[in-house]
């Protein structure tokens, strides 16, 4: 089996990240029974021996001693990672995987891209070696990180192209959270623009996040809890719900609720490459099946269901539910609207009992309503694992190549020439060793190309359907 | 002579470990209804073509495992273990941690070169414990990248290496909504290097498949499972042993041969489909009895009307007057012209079955034999429970509308250019895109102008 390096940047990098490493471990704990390391926790988790002689035999066997996650946690402040460090996680990483500094990038890409770049070139790259070592098939890295600020937007992109450079043949996918209209980062618009300019042109896939999206989910799923419509039949500990039952003993923080939800995105999107079913979806397949044109990485996601009872006896009609979700607007990650743009291709990945008659049943029940580019008519990838998520029974991760995240790329566009024009802030970039105007110009024009090839897909929608002539054979 | 039979990718494991169960469950069975000795030279049979005896009494499957990821492989070996009655060679599988990611230019250009040693090594050794070695049988998807591309890079070096062996791939036709969005891409190479490296292609395809498990199977929740179930009751009932119409009293011992020498009078004529009848859920199976001439009759209709089975055949469709078969164009617009047939029939009476429906000459292009292109093989023996039952392998029109359809989508992506950088990274440039259309382009003309 393959392995996976998950390098979170920045406070919100580390603080999703945090999430995805307690879920996780729950996940396996959930299906691992036996206390065997096995291939499937190998997938994100080395087994080591911290302890001295007296037991050595256990690893041999097979045992599982001391997990260790793969991961870089990375922060230019130390205040996440310590709090990390003094939580319940602290086992699994240990300080060989950490790099940090004390004051920050101040919400500025260009001090974490320029500046802390340079500075920890080597270091970064030396404990990704280290990382890869541990692994004998790296598949791919996660980024995650936030577009917003300085460090995780900044020097995470640094990673990326690090990435590239050092690792060319391993997938580079990046979870990255989007600033949301009312940020209270000034420069986020400045930032993420300079961020999308590297990730258009370095990642392999971008899972785009918005904060109000997930808020939105969050708050959603306790109005149903507390107006007792669903009652007493929510399962408590299901994983999107709640965070009780894991390591986590500490009071919840704000963000907890809403960093869960990415944090399933991925056990979701890693299940079946790390888990047994009938029509496994490695990570590799992904961007072959989603990515037409290699700009064009961009995949809008959405889970389902949020709030799953417990079933034996998955009910048809619920499960059809669960398709219909998620292609609703309120269901996505981000502020979209699926159904009423243009899909270039769409990947259901289904965990659970859930069988390819459920499947075909849904596309076609659904397809009608969807609008398709038309040489991807019947653009569907489908994934059938058989371990469902902890305390649900079956779920639906669903990533869509759509021209629906065009309007997300628009506003920050917006927004961006809204300080640019004023030139308000700019000094504090320009003062950067290595920032210059044309870094700028670049980068929005790199945004604009990639808003003008959704423009173009989009122009062929409802129009006219000319197939191309065929081959012609002569008789 | 005996079969080696090659697993690849997902669907080809998971298909074959259904096949080797059914055979095996078959000839364990308790429902031959028929002699004693007739039972137990057809166990014989079927053992020396698909079974070595090993030492612990456990039959092993003649059989090499090869996918990219592990997780199915293991699988597989493990749920043939657990069935006490066969199991895989515990030396005899090969996989690697990471799959070619649907990816045909992976696996054909990437995996293939890179383990044609390890997999062709495994092959040998299986070979070589054939007493009689009658070819190979390869089970492969089109759709995803270690079947299909490795599939066809292995095929290929079969090939090579057995220039004079029997060669048949079963191909996975995949949905035609879709399971793999670059399915018709990797389609529509798989099947142009399998047509100039198989001796033939035994097509099923999902969709029928999923139908059949639907309407006559009564499944209501289908699984890959339920489906495979079908496809490896199909294909037992053609390589199930049977009396070949010359081949005497005992057994047909060339199985690969004496179907695919004449069903393949032509090159360029390769596709084979395959139907059986009757097919039920095992609970309605007690409650119903069969006649031939019913049976036949459906089955007859079934392929001059390009039916998937024996519901919703339309019975309007009828053969051209003779004398009108000239020229092609005239012919009734849904009647499916075949090259040759063979009928295979199992079970009570089988002797005295009249199919001279099946010798009809305006059945077939005109210029083959009709003597020729009809063969039957039949055996007393009952198959799977069914107390008579019949298979038809057909190298006729069947496939040239899914064939048509596959290569006119993916010529409409490869006319945007749509996903052509993931196979040019792994070395499959646009020109030979172009000639795998060509290829294709001209068995479409061929089935067409039968
Ligand atoms: N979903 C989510 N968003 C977060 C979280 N923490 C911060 N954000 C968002 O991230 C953006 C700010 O970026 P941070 O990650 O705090 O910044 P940083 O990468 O640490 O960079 P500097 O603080 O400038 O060094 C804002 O849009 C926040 O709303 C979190 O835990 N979860
Ligand atoms: N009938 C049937 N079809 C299957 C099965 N598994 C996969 N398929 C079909 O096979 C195609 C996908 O190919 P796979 O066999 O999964 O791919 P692979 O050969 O393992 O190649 P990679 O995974 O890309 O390395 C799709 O068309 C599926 O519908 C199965 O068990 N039975
Ligand atoms: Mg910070
Ligand atoms: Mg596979």
């Amino acid at each position: 089996m393959t392995q996976s390096v998950v390098v979170q940047v920045g406070q919100c990098g580390n603080q999703v990240g945090c999430r995805f490493w307690d879920l996780a471990l729950r996940e396996h704990a959930a299906v691992n029974k036996k206390g065997i390391y096995d291939e499937a926790l190998s997938s994100f988790f080395r087994n080591v021996d911290t302890r001295s002689g007296d037991n050595g035999l256990d690893i041999y066997k097979g045992k599982i001693c001391s997990l260790k996650a793969r991961a870089l946690l990375i922060d230019m402040e130390e205040g996440v990672v310590n709090e990390i460090l003094q939580g319940p996680l602290r086992d699994v990483f240990d300080s060989k995987q950490l790099i940090t500094d004390v004051s920050g990038s101040g919400n500025n890409w260009a001090v974490g891209h320029k500046i802390y770049g340079c500075q920890y070139r080597e270091n970064i790259v030396e404990k990704l070696r280290k990382a890869a070592e541990h692994c004998d098939c790296l598949q791919c890295f996660f980024i995650i990180h936030s577009m917003g600020g300085g460090t995780g937007s900044g020097l995470g992109t640094f990673v990326l192209n690090l990435l590239e450079e050092e690792f060319p043949e391993v997938y580079r996918f990046v979870t990255s959270v989007y600033p949301s209209g009312e940020d209270d980062v000034i420069t986020s618009p400045y930032n993420s623009v300079l961020a999308m300019k590297e990730l258009n042109e370095h990642a392999d896939c971008v899972l785009p996040i918005e904060n109000e999206s997930l808020f939105e989910i969050v708050n959603k799923i306790h109005q149903m809890i507390s107006s007792g419509k669903l009652g007493s039949t929510v399962k408590q500990n299901s994983l999107v719900t709640s965070s009780t039952g894991g390591a986590k003993t500490l009071q919840e923080k704000p963000f907890d609720a809403m960093n869960n939800i990415v944090a399933n995105l991925l056990l979701n999107l890693t299940s079946s490459a790390r888990f047994e079913g009938s029509l496994n979806m490695d990570l590799n397949e992904i961007s072959m099946n989603l990515v037409p044109f290699p700009r064009l990485h961009y995949l809008v996601s959405s889970l389902t269901p949020l709030y799953t009872l417990a079933d034996v006896n998955v009910p048809s009609r619920r499960l059809d539910q669960m398709f219909s979700d998620a292609f609703s607007r309120d269901h996505q990650l981000i502020q979209a609207d699926p159904k009423h743009s243009l899909y270039l291709a769409c990947a259901l990945l289904v965990r659970g009992n859930v069988q390819v008659s459920d499947l075909r049943r849904n596309i076609e029940r659904l397809k009608p309503s969807l609008h398709f580019v038309s040489w991807n008519q019947e653009g569907w990838k489908t994934g059938l694992c058989s371990v469902p998520p902890v305390g649900h029974s079956h779920s639906l991760l669903a990533l869509a190549n759509n021209t629906c995240v065009k309007p997300t790329f628009i506003e920050l566009k917006d927004r961006f020439m809204k300080l640019y024009k004023k030139k308000a802030h700019l000094h504090h970039y320009l003062q950067i060793d290595g920032m210059e105007q044309s870094c700028f110009s670049e980068a929005i024009s790199s945004l604009s190309d990639l808003i003008e090839e959704y423009n173009e897909l989009d122009a062929t929608k409802g129009g006219p359907r000319i197939d191309p002539s065929r081959l012609k054979i002569a008789v | 002579m005996s079969i080696v039979t090659v697993q690849l990718g997902q669907c080809g494991n998971q298909i074959g470990h259904e096949v080797f169960s059914a055979l095996c469950s078959d000839i364990h069975g308790t429902h031959g209804l028929c002699s004693k000795k007739e039972n137990e030279s057809y166990r014989d049979s079927c053992k020396e073509r698909f079974f070595s005896e090993e030492e612990s009494g456990v039959p092993a499957a003649r059989a090499v495992l090869v996918d990219m990821e592990p997780k199915v492989i293991s699988q597989t070996l493990s749920r043939a273990a657990r069935s006490g009655l066969w199991k895989y060679n515990s030396h005899s599988h090969f996989c690697q941690k990471q799959g070619s990611g649907n990816n045909w230019a992976n696996g054909h250009c990437v995996h293939g070169p890179r383990h044609k040693e390890a997999i062709m090594e495994l092959v040998q050794k299986e070979a070589e414990k054939c007493e009689r070695l009658g070819g190979f049988f390869t089970i492969m998807s089109m759709a995803g990248g270690t079947g299909s591309g490795l599939g066809a890079f292995v095929t290929q070096c079969l090939r090579d290496a057995f220039p004079t062996s029997f060669l048949l791939n079963h191909v996975v036709w995949p949905y035609g909504t879709g399971e793999v969005i670059v399915q018709n891409y990797n389609s529509v190479l798989t099947l142009s290097h399998l047509y100039h490296s198989s001796d033939a292609l035994l097509v099923h395809e999902n969709d029928v498949i999923h139908k059949i498990c639907a309407r006559l199977m009564n499944i209501k929740q289908i699984s890959f499972r339920d489906v495979n179930r079908v496809i490896a009751h199909q294909l037992g009932s053609v390589f199930q042993p049977a009396h070949t119409a010359g081949g005497g009293s005992g057994y047909s011992r060339n199985p690969l041969g004496d179907l695919l020498e004449p069903l393949v009078p032509h090159p360029e004529f390769r596709l084979l489909g395959l139907r059986n009848i009757p097919q039920m859920a095992e609970s309605s199976l007690a409650f119903s009895t069969f006649s031939w001439p019913g049976l036949l009759k459906h089955l007859r209709q079934i392929l001059i009307a390009k039916a998937h089975m024996e519901e919703g055949i339309d019975w309007q469709v009828r053969p051209p007057q003779p004398g009108s078969s000239i020229p092609s164009t005239n012919k009734p617009l849904h009647f499916n012209t075949s090259i040759a047939n063979l009928v295979i029939l199992r079970g009570k009476d089988v002797h005295s079955v009249d199919l001279g429906s099946f010798q009809d000459p305006s059945l077939y292009t005109s210029w083959l034999n009709p003597q020729d292109a009809f063969n039957a093989w039949k055996t007393p023996r009952a198959f799977n429970k069914y107390e008579k039952s019949a298979a038809l392998v057909s190298n006729s029109q069947f496939l040239l509308k899914p064939l048509d359809s596959i290569v006119g989508k993916a010529w409409n992506m490869f006319a945007s250019k749509a996903y052509l950088h993931q196979y040019t990274k792994f070395g499959i440039q646009e020109e030979d895109f172009l000639d795998c259309f060509t290829t294709l382009e001209q068995v479409i003309s061929s089935y067409t102008n039968l």
